[in-house]
C-alpha cells in the first residue's frame, strides 16, 4: 500500500515538474533568446506573414521556384510522406506523373539531368529545400516569365546555396522560400 | 555512395563514442553510491523531492521491493497519461480544439510511451493538444527512459554484490537520474534546438497567405522541449506525424547530427559504466568493438542501397541517382541511412526519412537491428539485453568446453538460464505470433498500404518495432484500428515488462551468490574470441528465429526486384 501512495505522489509531482514546469521554462527562455525561431521562423512580405522559412508551400506559378513534390499537398498541419514501397506500381505512377509535370513546365529539359529529389516526394511533404541542380533546371523557365536574366537567377542560387557542414554532413541545396523572396525583391525594384 | 557521405557516417558514430565514454564515467560516479562533489549542488532539490514523494532514501531494497516500486509507479503514470489523452478535449492548452482520443488509441498511446516505445497511431499535429504533448508525451519520455536506465543499474549492482540482498533504492535512483542527467541535458539541448529553428511556443497555429495567396495553416507548439528528451531518452515519438523528417523537428544538417548524438550517447555510456562497475574496462572495450562494427556495417548496407537508387524507376522512367522518395533534401541518402541505423540500433524509433520507402535491403537492416535489440540498445534495456545474451553465451561456451559457466565471478545455474531463456524467447514469440495472426485475418491485412511482400514486411516491422520498444514504423500500415491499437499495445507492454521482470529475478539470485575469484579455469569474457562467440550466438539465434519471416519479407522483395528487371 505504501508503494501505491508513493507512486501516486511521484506521478503527480513529476508530472508538474517534467510535463509543465520544464516545457514552460524552455518556452519562456527560448522566446527571449530566439524569438524568431521559437515562433516558427515566420517570414513576412509587405508586412503580411506569407509562410515559414522552414516549411514548403504549394508554389505552381511559373515565375517562382517550385519545391519538391509533396505527398500531403504541402499541408503544414498534416505532414507525411507517400510511404510507397520501392516495388509498388503506384510509386512508378506517382513519379511518372511528377516527371511529366516537370517536363511540361520546363520544356527542353532532359530526363537524365533531373535529380531524383525533383520528382520523388519528400519525407515530411514540407521539405523547404531543393538541390542546386533542381534550382538550376528551373532557371530558364523563371527567366522567361519574369524577365530576370538567367545569370542573375544563377547568381541568386549561388548566394543562397547551403554547402554540407564541414564538407561531410548534408548536401548542396537552396531554400525555396529564400529564392522566391529574392525574386519578389527583384521584381519590386525593377 | 560518396566519400564525403561515408566520412560523414563514420564521423557521427565516432562522435557518439567520444562523448559516450566520458559520460559513462560520470554515470559510474553518479550511481556507485559514494558521496561526490555533485551532491552539494543537487542535495537540496533531491531532499525536497524525496519528501514530496514520501520516500526514505536510506532504505535498501532487495530485487522484489525494487521491482514492485518500479512496476507500481509505471502503472500509475500509464493511467495518468491515459486520462490526459482521453480528456485533452476539455483540458486547457488546446488552441486547435482537438478532441479526446478514443479508448483504444489512448490505450495504445499510453502503453507506447510508458514502455519507451513511442509507436504512434496518431498524427501529433492533428490528434494531440499542446497539453497532451507536454503532460502526456514529454513527461513519459523522461520517466520511461529513467525506468529502463535504473533497471540496468540495479542489475549491474546485483552482478557485483557479494552475498547481499540489496540492489539499491529505487526512488533514489529514479529521482537522481532525472535531476542529475536527463533534466539538465534536455534543458540545454532544447534551447540549442530552438536556436537551430525548432519552434517552442504556446501560440496556436499560424495561418498565412502564401506567396501565391492561398491559405496555409502552419502547426507549431512546444516542440523543442519534446524533441530534446525524445532523442536523449531514446524515445522517438515525434511532435509531428513526419517525426524527425519534419523541418520543425529537425531543421538542418547540424540539428540532424546533434539528434543522432543525443540518441546514442547515453546507451553507449552505459556500456562503459558497466565496465567500471565490474572493474573490467576491457570488457566494455570488447563490446564496443563488436557492437560498433555491426552498427557501421549496417549503416553502410543501408547507405549503399539508398544511394544506389531504385532500379525500377531507372529502368522504366530513366531516373538516375539516389532513392529520394521519403527523404529530405537537407539530409540526403548518407545522413538518412545512418539515422535509420542509429535509431534502430539504439531503439529510439525517431525517423528522418520514411523507412517504408527504402529499398528492400535498406529497410531490412533497421528490421534486423530491432530483432537483435542489443546493438547498444535503448536506454538501459539495451545493456540488459546484452547481459542476457552474455549469460546465454557463457552457458553455451561452458557446455562446449566443459567448464562450469560463470560470469563476472558469479556461477550461472539452472535458475538463471531458465530466466534468461524466458527473456530471450519472449521477443520472437511476441513478434511472430501476432504478425501471423494479423496476416491471416481481414482486420489485419486491410490496414496494409503496399501490395505484395512489402505489405508483409509492413506488418512484421510493426510488431518487431513494438516488441523491441523501438517505435519506428513502415508507416504505410494504418495502425489506428481497434485491432492494431490493442495488439500492438499489448505487445509493447509484454515486450517491456516480461524481460524486465526476468532480468530482475536473475539480478536477485546473482546478488545472493558469493563472488568467486577468477582462476585458470575461468572462461574469460573480456577477450575478442569470446566477443566473436557472443556475436555468433545472437546472430544465429536471431537469424534462425526470424529467417523464415525475413525471407518472405525484405529478402523476397529484393529478389522480386531483380526478377522484375530481368523481364
Amino acid at each position: 500500500m505504501v508503494n501505491v501512495w508513493r507512486s501516486i505522489r511521484f506521478t503527480i509531482v513529476f508530472a508538474i515538474i517534467l510535463g509543465l514546469i520544464y516545457p514552460l521554462l524552455v518556452t519562456g527562455i527560448g522566446n527571449v533568446l530566439f524569438p524568431y525561431q521559437a515562433k516558427g521562423s515566420i517570414v513576412s512580405w509587405n508586412g503580411r506573414p506569407v509562410g515559414s522559412m522552414l516549411i514548403a508551400q504549394a508554389v505552381t506559378s511559373p515565375g517562382f521556384f517550385h519545391p519538391r513534390p509533396s505527398a500531403v499537398n504541402y499541408a503544414a498541419n498534416g505532414s507525411g510522406g507517400s510511404n510507397l514501397g520501392p516495388t509498388n506500381p503506384a510509386l512508378v505512377a506517382e513519379v511518372k506523373q511528377n516527371l511529366q509535370t516537370v517536363e511540361r513546365q520546363n520544356p527542353g529539359i532532359k530526363v537524365s539531368q533531373i535529380p531524383p529529389s525533383m520528382v520523388e516526394s519528400s519525407a515530411s511533404g514540407l521539405d523547404p529545400d531543393i538541390s542546386v541542380q533542381d534550382a538550376l533546371l528551373q532557371v530558364p523557365r523563371i527567366s522567361r516569365v519574369t524577365g530576370i536574366s538567367q545569370s542573375s537567377l544563377q547568381q541568386m542560387i549561388q548566394n543562397d546555396e547551403v554547402s554540407p557542414v564541414l564538407g561531410i554532413w548534408g548536401q548542396r541545396m537552396v531554400n525555396v522560400m529564400q529564392l522566391n523572396l529574392a525574386i519578389l525583391h527583384r521584381m519590386g525594384r525593377s | 555512395m560518396t566519400i564525403a557521405g561515408s566520412i560523414g557516417i563514420l564521423a557521427v558514430i565516432a562522435l557518439i563514442l567520444i562523448i559516450g565514454i566520458p559520460l559513462g564515467d560520470y554515470l559510474y560516479y553518479l550511481f556507485r553510491g559514494e558521496p561526490s562533489r555533485m551532491d552539494k549542488v543537487f542535495h537540496p532539490l533531491e531532499k525536497w523531492l524525496f519528501r514530496a514523494v514520501g520516500a526514505d532514501p536510506s532504505v535498501k531494497m532487495d530485487w522484489k521491493a525494487y521491482l514492485r516500486a518500479l512496476i507500481m509507479v509505471n502503472f500509475a503514470m500509464m493511467i495518468f497519461a491515459y486520462l490526459v489523452f482521453r480528456l485533452q478535449g476539455v483540458l486547457p492548452l488546446n488552441p486547435s480544439h482537438i478532441k479526446g482520443m478514443p479508448w483504444d488509441l489512448a490505450f495504445n498511446t499510453a502503453a507506447s510511451f510508458i514502455t519507451n516505445t513511442n509507436w504512434q497511431n496518431y498524427a501529433g499535429e492533428q490528434s494531440m493538444s499542446y497539453l497532451g504533448q507536454m503532460l502526456g508525451i514529454t513527461y513519459l519520455q523522461f520517466t520511461s527512459a529513467a525506468t529502463g536506465f535504473v533497471a540496468a543499474i540495479a542489475f549491474v549492482r546485483g552482478l557485483i554484490a557479494n552475498r547481499s540482498e540489496s540492489i539499491g533504492n529505487f526512488w533514489v535512483d529514479f529521482i537522481r537520474i532525472h535531476t542529475r542527467l536527463l533534466l539538465p541535458l534536455a534543458f540545454v539541448f532544447s534551447l540549442i534546438l530552438i536556436g537551430l529553428g525548432v519552434p517552442q511556443t504556446l501560440l496556436g497555429p499560424e495561418t498565412v497567405h502564401t506567396l501565391q495567396g492561398v491559405l496555409q495553416t502552419i502547426s507549431r507548439g512546444p516542440v523543442a522541449s519534446l524533441e530534446a528528451i525524445k532523442q536523449l531518452g531514446t524515445n522517438g515519438g515525434g511532435y509531428y506525424n513526419a517525426n524527425s523528417a519534419h523541418p520543425f523537428e529537425n531543421p538542418s544538417a547540424i540539428s540532424n547530427v546533434l539528434e543522432m548524438l543525443a540518441m546514442g550517447i547515453v546507451s553507449t555510456a552505459l556500456v562503459w559504466t558497466f565496465g567500471r562497475f565490474i572493474k573490467n574496462r576491457k570488457q566494455a572495450v570488447v563490446l564496443y568493438v563488436f557492437l560498433t562494427a555491426i552498427l557501421i556495417i549496417g549503416a553502410f548496407i543501408i547507405y549503399s542501397n539508398e544511394a544506389g537508387g531504385n532500379p525500377i524507376l531507372q529502368h522504366v522512367l530513366g531516373i538516375h541517382g539516389s532513392n529520394m522518395e521519403g527523404k529530405e533534401e537537407r539530409f540526403g541518402p548518407a545522413m538518412s541511412s545512418v539515422f535509420a541505423a542509429i535509431t534502430t540500433a539504439f531503439t529510439t524509433g525517431a525517423v528522418n526519412s520514411m523507412h517504408d520507402s527504402y529499398m528492400p535491403m535498406g529497410g531490412f537492416i533497421p528490421l534486423l537491428f530491432m530483432m537483435f535489440n542489443l546493438i547498444f540498445g535503448g536506454k538501459g534495456v539495451g545493456l540488459l539485453n546484452i547481459l542476457m545474451f552474455l549469460i546465454i553465451t557463457v552457458f553455451l561456451s561452458g557446455l562446449m568446453v566443459g567448464r562450469t559457466p560463470e560470469i563476472f565471478g558469479k556461477k550461472i545455474e539452472a535458475r538463471e538460464i531458465k530466466l534468461a531463456t524466458i527473456a530471450m524467447l519472449a521477443h520472437p514469440f511476441i513478434i511472430l505470433v501476432p504478425a501471423a495472426i494479423a496476416l491471416v485475418t481481414k482486420v489485419g491485412t486491410s490496414s496494409i498500404l503496399n501490395p505484395g511482400l512489402h505489405g508483409l514486411t509492413e506488418v512484421l516491422y510493426a510488431y518487431t518495432s513494438a516488441a523491441a520498444n523501438n517505435g519506428s514504423a513502415f508507416a504505410g500500415l494504418n495502425g489506428n484500428t481497434v485491432f492494431y491499437n490493442v495488439t500492438l499495445g499489448l505487445v509493447m507492454l509484454i515486450g517491456r515488462y516480461v524481460s524486465l521482470i526476468a532480468m530482475f529475478a536473475i539480478a536477485g539470485s546473482l546478488a545472493k551468490k558469493a563472488v568467486i575469484p577468477p582462476s585458470a579455469g575461468t572462461l574469460r569474457t573480456d577477450t575478442f574470441a569470446f566477443g566473436g562467440v557472443f556475436v555468433a550466438v545472437f546472430v544465429i539465434v536471431g537469424a534462425l528465429t526470424f529467417f523464415p519471416a525475413l525471407a518472405i519479407g525484405p529478402i523476397g522483395e529484393q529478389l522480386q526486384m531483380w526478377a522484375h528487371l530481368l523481364h
